[in-house]
């Protein structure tokens, strides 16, 4: 277990509205070792990004706000650490990808001084020391000319450049864990996949561990070696991506990948989507969160929580077991879902 | 080659015509305006009309000159009254330098002649005398440098106090936004001439303290525009990517939140700057500003009553025209710095 840079156990955010308690995030648990890389999938609200920000500490404990349970970032509990320790974390410990390049970086701000002006803060470099490092992690990142783009300001690149900019900024001073939240939703599709690709190869080229929040199921399939499906604010199925997605057993993982639309497919084909809409988190079911919508509801379903459990598997001991949260799992059977393997 | 061609021949065509037309009628315009200022034929009133018609006449004529020289329409209103603004910043900074008249010394006026007419240019007396033999033109610009210099005061104390508190509690929020919301709103309630008068009866009236007393009136509505800009800049992005790089409060302040909030606080403290030269010559005509002898275009105005108008028009013309004039001018530019530089227009 040492092994993990990252452990969560039961981390629950909880916001404290006009309306009562919304239960954003309701006891998630996950690990993640260095040069790993965990997607964590869902529809919109259903938590990924309250739980993304919850593991950085950017959500804490506050008026509005309680967060329980423990984000343990190579033993330190995060959420124990005072705000101004916190702030030490984020940059060289923890760092982010937000979701929109046209608005994370300052449009007032050049290029370069959202690079250099991080750099300066937590290595303590001179300016020029700075300048070196920052036109170098430019490079890194694929941005040609990168010693001309550090006078530009942000208006003057495209969205998948700012993209870049965003995560060269994020990883200025070599964060050990790297949450890409939605990093490829605000992008053209060729984009998505070279900003993709970029994340991939950094991963590997600086072992560092990356946590993918995306609703983009292909974006997940092809680049994550494990994945968690969130549904309401629960983990309902997680295991090694390739699995999961060949033989979903939670009724919400097999309703997400059938609703993707295939190239095989004939034209004018209804896309399958998933009737209804996600609980209210002011006020959730009694029972399996999924109930209402789940085309496999049995009579527990609705009054009993299913507990996230381990499912038996081939592998023997596996650490990165399958884990399933449901009263009636689909029944594995080898069904193809190549395309997703193949993602965009 | 042959498309440019037909282009270039109408260019050049309309551009001679452009130059006789602006020079016909800038020069028709200005005599009409100078006969009109200076002729007792007619009636005050239809004087001034010619007079009107006269200067819009240059004016129009001025502005086919400009496009006919730059090929391109130019704001010609706006470029004089750049002109002006220079001219009379410039004045008043270097007034002191400047080879003027008796502007003050209501002793040394004695052996002067009182109620002088408007000599015109190299005359002793240019724009006349006042009642104590001061110099009406040496009282125009060291009345522009009090009344200028109160403005600017006035604005910057505004601005500064009034940006900062607004910025700070647009980004604490909570109870310290609900004070300030309820102070500035106190504040906005009160009359302002009401509240000037109250304070004029309670500071001396010197420079700093009507400086002051002006900057209340602009502290309010900068403490709302800053506030607002600062909700909106704050909830951004890049503020919580900043935050995620692990900036403290006061870095996100002023590296993220300020630089954005800057510009509209500017552009709306230029038009400040004419409201308050309009406000302080208000208080000097009401005499609870700058005293006599020093000069303002206030008192300047306030020379005026009890039937010297009648008899001497240029006492009140003279700084009139010069407060208009100002007014006008930063009003132009104080518009063009809101349409360059308002949020609302820009793009993301």
């Amino acid at each position: 277990m040492s092994t993990h840079l990252l452990e969560v156990v039961d981390l629950r955010t909880v916001f404290h509205t006009a309306r009562g308690d919304v239960r954003a995030v309701d006891g998630v648990s996950f690990s993640l070792a260095a040069g790993e890389t965990l997607g964590l999938v869902g529809e919109s609200g259903s938590g990924k990004s309250v739980l993304g920000r919850s593991v950085m500490g950017l959500i804490s404990n506050s008026a509005m706000t309680t967060v329980s349970g423990q984000v343990l970032l190579e033993g330190t509990d995060v959420h124990a650490l005072k705000p101004s320790a916190r702030r030490r974390l984020w940059g060289p410990e923890i760092a982010m990808v937000f979701q929109d390049p046209m608005t994370s970086l300052n449009p007032v701000k050049r290029v370069g001084t959202h690079l250099t002006e991080t750099l300066r803060r937590h290595l303590r470099c001179s300016r020029s020391e700075a300048t070196e490092r920052a036109v170098d992690l430019l490079r890194q990142v694929g941005i040609p000319e990168p010693a001309r783009r550090l006078a530009q300001y942000p208006h003057e690149l495209s969205g998948g450049m700012r993209q870049r900019v965003v995560i060269a900024t994020a990883l200025a001073c070599d964060p050990r864990l790297l949450i890409a939240d939605e990093p490829t939703t605000a992008l053209d599709v060729t984009v998505q996949k070279q900003i993709l690709d970029l994340l991939g190869s950094l991963v590997v080229e600086r072992d560092m561990a990356m946590l993918l929040v995306s609703h983009d199921l292909g974006a997940v399939a092809g680049r994550t070696d494990r994945v968690q499906v969130m549904y309401a604010g629960r983990t309902v199925e997680s295991g090694r991506t390739r699995p999961v997605f060949a033989a979903p057993e939670h009724p919400y993982t097999e309703a997400l990948l059938a609703s993707i639309p295939q190239l095989s497919h004939p034209p004018h084909t209804v896309l399958r989507a998933i009737e209804g809409n996600p609980p209210d988190m002011a006020r959730p079911p009694l029972g399996c969160r999924f109930a209402s919508r789940c085309s496999r509801v049995g009579e527990e379903c609705t009054a009993v929580l299913p507990a996230l459990s381990v499912v038996p598997s081939p592998v023997a001991a596996d650490a990165a077991a399958r884990a399933v949260a449901c009263h009636h799992p689909v029944l594995p059977e080898p069904v193809a879902m190549e395309e997703v393997g193949h993602g965009r | 080659m042959l498309a440019p061609e037909p282009v270039l021949v109408r260019r050049c065509d309309t551009r001679s015509a452009l130059l006789v037309t602006g020079l016909l009628l800038l020069g028709a315009g200005s005599a009409l305006a100078l006969w009109a200022s200076g002729t007792t034929v007619l009636v005050t009133l239809v004087r001034m009309l010619v007079l009107v018609v006269g200067i819009i006449a240059a004016i129009a004529g001025l502005g086919r000159l400009a496009r006919a020289a730059r090929g391109k329409p130019v704001d010609v209103v706006f470029w004089l009254g750049m002109t002006w603004l220079v001219l009379i910043l410039g004045a008043a900074a270097l007034a002191p330098w400047l080879p003027l008249g008796n502007h003050d010394d209501s002793v040394a006026g004695l052996t002067a002649p009182i109620f002088a007419q408007p000599g015109g240019l190299g005359a002793d007396y240019p724009l006349g005398t006042n009642n104590y033999g001061l110099d009406v033109l040496a009282r125009a610009v060291f009345g522009a440098r009090t009344s200028i210099l109160v403005a600017l005061l006035a604005v910057l104390i505004g601005t500064v106090v009034g940006g900062l508190i607004g910025m700070v509690s647009g980004f604490v929020r909570g109870t310290t936004d609900r004070v300030v919301g309820i102070l500035s709103n106190a504040l906005l309630a009160v009359p302002p001439l009401i509240l000037l008068i109250a304070l004029g009866t309670v500071l001396d009236p010197s420079i700093r303290s009507i400086a002051f007393a002006l900057s209340l009136l602009t502290i309010p509505s900068m403490v709302r525009l800053a506030r607002a800009n600062t909700i909106t800049v704050a909830q951004r992005e890049y503020v919580l990517a900043a935050r995620a790089l692990g900036a403290n409060r006061m870095r996100l302040l002023l590296r993220e939140v300020l630089p954005n909030v800057v510009l509209p606080v500017l552009s709306l403290a230029v038009v400040m700057i004419s409201v308050l030269v309009v406000a302080e010559a208000s208080l000097s005509f009401l005499g609870i500003g700058i005293e006599q002898p020093a000069p303002t275009w206030g008192n300047m105005i306030a020379e005026g009553q009890g039937g010297v108008m009648e008899e001497n028009p240029y006492i009140v013309v003279v700084p009139g025209i010069c407060l208009f004039l100002t007014v006008f001018s930063f009003n132009l530019l104080g518009e063009r710095a809101q349409k360059r530089w308002d949020p609302r227009s820009a793009k993301l």
